[in-house]
């Protein structure tokens, strides 16, 4: 399995990461040895095996719809990069 | 006394043999001797240790506490901690200041045990050597040239260098045991969901497990005895009795049966790390234990599973690491766009990127079934291939590592040789099973590690065994020299 830049730059950007050119064949070689280790799957046969998502065979717990959580909004917002008036700031979406 | 174990430091607190501020003040003069040759700490919290052992010194004064009132531990820096820098290794959250508690670190806290420090890891815990960390990499106090293993180097070489007598440690493929092995300590990853993951930054969520390290079995078992137990603030944590982890480390061993999967003492296997498990099997043999051959047929497909399933599960939790809540932020951002991607592309470090984007291309559209569906099917087969085994043995044995440590530099530019590093540890995390590492010995000079592995929630039995065969070797209370 081949990675080629044009690919690494398509995943980039699907995966939100900034990558620059100069990276991209690092990039290209390192993802694809990875997809070449895990193509050693196909050497079995899976065909009606029930895929295992979860080690323990539990079901989702649920809880009654009631708020668990004081309001902790001034000091979670203390650690973010920028808050106005309670809001986070980013740079402006809509003109 | 820095060479003591918990159980030995708790008689002697117990005894007023010493105070836990005495006790603290001695391990952080080690730390900041030490420290700086090792890396192995990345936030030292002197003045906090020394209020919370100057209050566990008054607990015990007034007849209260726990037997663990006044150790000092170290925290792996993924576990968040109220008020203190929690970085997981990482630039991305070089400035974060938890505001709250783990509830693993919340549970230390209630039974009086001090904190030390958050110890250094591989970024967001993702490698087998801690050389990805921001932070810089770990050295293995049995010979500073070497890794200390991963992601819990940082811990691993705390413990053993005693800087401080236990620690606690993740594994999500390894990152508990392969590090304790690398460092002749003793580390278990118990059963997924044993141990709350609340609080602790999430890596691949359906694999880390919470754990232990220490110089002995007994010490692993006190320090599991606080750390395990239903979270209801952990939607996977397991509803399961806790047993008394200590009454049982002295039962007799000579009913138990110990299975040797063939595919764990095949090619790749250093031939010098396979005498010393051979060695200490054969101890196992004098100690009453009967040894039987099994097979784990799937167990040569959980590396390919596993870089499928965790990358897939790390692009999806590292997605809040956005830029905009908490963490680091790009200067001077033109768009929402370029705000997320250059804060993530500067934030993370490339083997972090790497695991994202091998995620992120196996969820793409088109590519689900081939990679994410088939990895699932193997995890499947893995699992079953353990459940077969245990209708048969109580335990399975095998190296650790296929390695002793590694020298640094050797591997960190060769993802894939570096992954092949947890080759015998990443098929219990994609089955969920408990597992530790005992030192066994050394080869080239460096320790060696036996893996344990047990069926689910036996975390007592593997304590147990572990036990008994550190009553009757000495490689557990072995000293780096010079530390």
């Amino acid at each position: 399995m081949s990675l080629g830049p044009e690919e690494v730059k398509k995943i980039a950007y699907l995966a939100r990461l900034a990558v620059s050119e100069d990276d991209v064949p690092a990039y290209a070689r390192n993802l694809s040895s990875i997809l070449d280790l895990v193509a050693q799957m196909n050497t079995v046969d899976t065909r009606g095996i029930e895929p295992l998502a979860h080690p323990l065979a539990m079901t989702q717990r649920l809880r009654s719809d009631e708020p668990t959580e004081p309001d902790q909004r001034t000091l979670f917002q203390g650690i973010a990069p920028q808050v106005e008036a309670g809001l986070y700031l980013v740079p402006k979406v809509i003109e | 006394m820095h060479d003591k174990t918990i159980a030995q430091l708790s008689a002697g607190l117990a005894a007023g043999k010493f105070s836990s501020a005495e006790l603290v003040r001695a391990l952080l003069e080690r730390i900041e001797r030490f420290n700086g040759t090792l890396n192995a700490f990345i936030t030292v919290t002197a003045d906090q240790a020394l209020a919370q052992a100057q209050a566990a010194d008054q607990r015990r004064a007034a007849g209260q506490g726990g037997p663990l009132t006044g150790i000092p531990i170290a925290h792996k820096d993924i576990f968040c901690t109220l008020g203190v820098k929690t970085s997981c290794g990482s630039r991305m959250l070089d400035n974060f200041i938890a505001p709250y508690n783990a509830t693993v670190v919340e549970k230390f806290d209630a039974a009086g045990v001090v904190m030390l420090g958050k110890t250094n890891l591989d970024e967001f815990a993702m490698g087998s050597s801690t050389e990805t960390s921001y932070y810089g990499p770990v050295r293995n106090p049995w010979d500073l040239d070497a890794v200390p293993g991963g992601s819990s180097g940082g811990s691993a070489a705390a413990v053993a260098a005693c800087l401080a007598p236990g620690a606690t440690g993740t594994d999500t493929g390894g990152s508990i045991r392969q590090p304790a092995a690398l460092c002749g300590i003793t580390g278990l990853k118990p059963t997924y969901g044993r141990v709350s993951r609340w609080g602790m930054i999430a890596y691949a969520s359906s694999l880390d497990q919470g754990g232990a390290m220490a110089r002995s079995a007994e010490d692993v078992a006190l320090l599991l005895q606080i750390m395990a137990g239903f979270d209801p603030r952990d939607s996977t944590s397991a509803e399961q009795p806790v047993p008394d982890y200590g009454a049982s480390l002295n039962d007799d061993i000579r009913d138990l049966t110990i299975g040797l999967p063939k595919e764990y003492f095949g090619e790749g296997l250093d031939a010098d790390v396979a005498r010393a498990i051979e060695d200490a099997i054969a101890e196992y043999r004098k100690l009453g234990a009967t040894v039987k051959d099994i097979s784990l047929p799937n167990a040569p497909l959980a590396i390919p599973a596993y870089y499928v399933i965790a990358p897939a599960e790390c692009s999806s939790n590292l997605a809040r690491f956005d830029g905009v809540r908490y963490g680091y932020r790009c200067a001077e951002p033109q768009d929402l766009l370029d705000l997320y991607t250059r804060s993530r592309g500067e934030g993370f470090g490339s083997e972090v990127k790497r695991r994202i984007m091998i995620g992120a291309y196996a969820l793409s559209a088109g590519y689900y079934d081939a990679y994410y569906l088939k990895a699932q099917q193997i995890r499947r087969l893995i699992s079953e291939d353990f459940r077969k085994a245990f209708t048969e043995v109580d335990v399975i044995m095998g190296p650790s590592s296929p390695t002793v440590a590694f020298n640094l530099g050797e591997k960190v530019d060769d993802p894939v040789t570096m992954y092949l590093s947890d080759i015998y540890t990443i098929a219990v995390n994609l089955a969920g099973l408990p597992g530790m590492s005992v030192p066994v010995g050394f080869a080239k000079g460096r320790p060696v590690g036996l893996q344990i592995i047990g069926d689910y929630f036996a975390e007592a039995r593997l304590l147990n065994v572990a036990h008994r065969y550190q009553q009757a070797s000495d490689w557990h209370t072995r000293v780096p020299a010079g530390f």
